[in-house]
């Protein structure tokens, strides 16, 4: 006991003794008269350690504009940390990048969850959280959050593309749903059924969630089978959609296939899940699909083909993140370039929420990046597509899902 | 004093003296710390003491962080006293799995504990708990500021408070080990049978083993929450519930100061791994781990009392 005593005596006089010590650190704002810094936070391990290839090819984007002299005359300093998905870690080095690293704006963080633990603290601080890599539609929030901003379409936007495709080309059909249980998949529910309107209780007739940590997805498509439903919305992530596709032609169930943006990869979902069952599976996207022959000569994949050779000739070209990895930093490239008259934390924001009719050099013909004020949604427009068995055909002409045109 | 006492107070005053030195991010990791400490000491009590194997205690972190969480979002209560609500629900919770798990030894038990934790996620996005867990969204609340107009951060306050916490829980577990509860505790891990015969209630004992061990992780959890300022499933995965056990195993099994040693390995090591190779920083942690174990294989704690033990011999 009297060790205890003498120990809490010791706590006092420290803590009396050193609050005189203390001192604030002085804040910097990451840019100096030659470089800007940067920070990136994504899963380089961990169960979505397959999205790190979208943070390599930021990292080699950043590295050729550097080669090219940098924007607004400076050099662009990329740090970058590994969260491994995990929130509370995402947290942490977040708060290493500002408050340690003292970066000017962290761009491109990967993940629902992972942004929303850093949501607040970011709009808190002040420092922009620039085209987050997730659909979610609350990273649009320029009222309660001006400071955070999304790129890719949200889900919301996606869902209420697929809800006009469907009522133009099949109104009379039964829909069921897979959808993944959080916001991603609540999101294009609600989407779903915004684009629907009042035939969204008779024209749904099943939806089915699972959770990141089942193992398979079977008996869901069994029971959408079951139910009757003769077009399958498949909004599910990489692994499971995957699994969905191989089932949902298992059991022969022969409805009208669609399958959210986020798996419609050629090479990390329909090759696993067998190119024959995948043949006639629709989808929608935004971006140019490198393996599609009709870009043969495109000028703007090709440039983007130069890139990958030259700053990241590890990268996989058949990967729709490499892709999306390059708009996604052209994209801030023309932020950055467009506030260089006042490059501040303010500035940047400013200028991201005043794009207009940015075209990246892998958007499709006619997807044009739109911001304002009001805005922070920056790609809303979407073409749909179907598998021929090889690669993607895109048909009909682009769909505009913004909340606007509701 | 004794080698032994300098040493603790040498720790103490650099654990009190440090926030005032370094910058707002490394006292918010020196917190993060001194929770799982908090976390690893409670898991010691069962495994350390008790003998009794856990996989799943990052499920009451879990419990006692959304317990934190929801009073403060949805009653107003202030973070002071979410802590000992959020201790006494994972008490009973614990007392409660402890109960059943009776049946169980060894590694039976450490498997049903692991139901425990792949469970948990999945629990708190059930819709039917979601107008309070918020489902998969999750929580966020807001830090509190330091009280009494005092000079410091929220960070440099939240430090001192985790810090204070963390020393009264310290010193009761320290009691509480040395008491005749303790002993009774340490006679079951050691035989359950001789100290069924010495008179001891092992149920009893061990079913309140697993109350009090919760109730240490369940308040690490309270503070966790606070001091990360957002609750969501993704946060609590099985992953926890093996960096707790890793925690213990490093600072050493049945040593109580070894949950700092623990508590730093957790924060730390990931970042020193990235550190050395981002692609391979899973493989890096690995190796780290292992060459560790080979190093001390009885824990920080075992190294040191061999180290002490071969300077007092010479």
């Amino acid at each position: 006991m009297m060790n205890n005593i003498k120990r809490l005596g010791g706590v006092g006089a420290a803590v009396g003794f050193s609050i005189i010590a203390f001192t604030a650190a002085a804040q910097e704002n990451g840019v100096t008269d030659d470089t800007i810094k940067i920070g990136l936070v994504q899963p380089f391990s961990g169960p979505a350690s397959a999205y790190s290839q979208i943070a390599y090819t930021n990292e080699a984007y950043f590295k050729m504009i550097n080669d090219n002299g940098g924007v607004c005359g400076r050099q662009i300093e990329l740090i970058t940390y590994d969260d491994g998905y995990s929130p509370p870690k995402t947290v942490e080095q977040t708060r290493k990048l500002v408050e340690s690293d003292g970066v000017f704006l962290i761009f491109n963080g990967l993940g629902t969850p992972t942004n929303s633990a850093i949501h607040k603290y970011m709009n808190a601080k002040q420092v922009p959280q620039l085209f987050v890599a997730t659909g979610a539609s609350k990273f649009g929030d320029p009222e309660n959050f001006p400071w955070t901003m999304g790129w890719q379409p949200n889900y919301i936007a996606e869902g209420k593309i697929y809800a006009r495709y469907i009522l133009e080309n099949h109104p009379d059909s039964k829909i069921g749903i897979l959808y993944q249980n959080d916001d991603y998949g609540k999101d294009y529910i609600n989407g779903l059924r915004a684009g629907f309107g009042e035939k969204a209780d008779s024209m749904i007739v099943m939806e089915q969630p699972y959770e990141v940590a089942d193992p398979t997805v079977d008996s869901q498509i069994i029971n959408l089978k079951a139910s009757g439903a003769d077009v399958f919305l498949n909004i599910a992530t990489p692994k499971f959609a995957a699994q969905a596709i191989k089932k949902a032609a298992e059991i022969s169930w022969d409805a009208v296939h669609i399958v959210n943006s986020v798996s419609n990869s050629v090479g990390s979902v329909l090759k696993p899940a067998g190119f024959e069952n995948a043949v006639g599976l629709i989808s929608a996207n935004y971006g140019k699909d490198p393996q599609d022959p009709q870009w043969e000569g495109d000028a703007g994949l090709k440039k983007w083909s130069d890139f990958m050779d030259k700053y990241y000739p590890d990268g996989d070209k058949t990967s729709s993140f490499t892709v999306y990895g390059y708009g996604v930093t052209q994209t801030l490239e023309y932020v950055l370039k467009s506030s260089c008259d006042n490059l501040t934390r303010e500035g940047v924001m400013k200028a991201a929420a005043s794009i207009k009719d940015f075209e990246t050099d892998t958007a499709l013909p006619g997807i044009k990046i739109n911001t304002s004020e009001t805005d922070f949604y920056p790609i809303e427009q979407m073409q749909l597509m179907k598998f021929n068995g090889e690669r993607w055909e895109l048909f009909g002409g682009v769909i505009d899902g913004s909340s606007a045109t509701n | 004093m004794s080698p032994a006492t300098i040493s603790s107070l040498i720790v103490l005053a650099a654990l009190v003296l440090c926030p005032f030195f370094l910058s707002g991010f490394t006292v918010f990791q020196l917190n993060l710390m001194l929770i799982y400490a908090i976390a690893i000491m409670g898991l010691n009590l069962l495994t350390g003491f008790n003998g009794q194997f856990s996989l799943g205690h990052g499920a009451f972190y879990a419990i006692g962080a959304y317990t934190a969480a929801i009073l403060m979002d949805q009653y107003e209560i202030s973070y002071v006293w979410t802590l000992p609500v959020a201790g006494v629900i994972c008490f009973v919770s614990g007392f409660l799995f402890g109960l059943p798990a009776l049946r169980l030894e060894g590694v039976y038990l450490a498997l049903a504990t692991f139901a425990l934790a792949v469970a948990t996620p999945q629990m708190l996005k059930l819709s039917l708990f979601e107008h309070w867990t918020g489902g998969v969204q999750g929580i966020v609340i807001l830090k509190p500021d330091a009280p009494f107009g005092l000079p410091l951060s929220q960070d440099q306050w939240l430090y001192f408070f985790t810090l204070a916490v963390g020393l009264l829980l310290y010193w009761a577990a320290r009691n509480l080990v040395s008491s005749r509860s303790g002993r009774a505790m340490m006679a079951i891990r050691d035989n359950p049978l001789a100290a069924r015969s010495m008179g001891v209630n092992v149920a009893l004992y061990k079913s309140l083993a697993f109350g009090v061990s919760a109730l240490y992780t369940g308040m690490a959890g309270a503070l966790g929450a606070i001091v990360i300022q957002f609750v969501a499933p993704d946060s609590f995965t099985f992953v926890l519930s093996v960096a707790l056990l890793v925690g213990l195993v490093v600072g050493g099994v049945g040593w109580l100061p070894g949950a700092i040693i623990g508590g730093a390995f957790i924060v730390f090591v990931p970042n020193i791994a990235e550190e050395i190779s981002k692609g391979l920083s899973g493989a890096m942690y690995g190796v780290m781990l292992i060459l560790l174990i080979y190093v001390m294989p009885t824990g920080a704690g075992g190294l040191i009392r061999t180290v002490t033990d071969r300077l007092k011999r010479r």
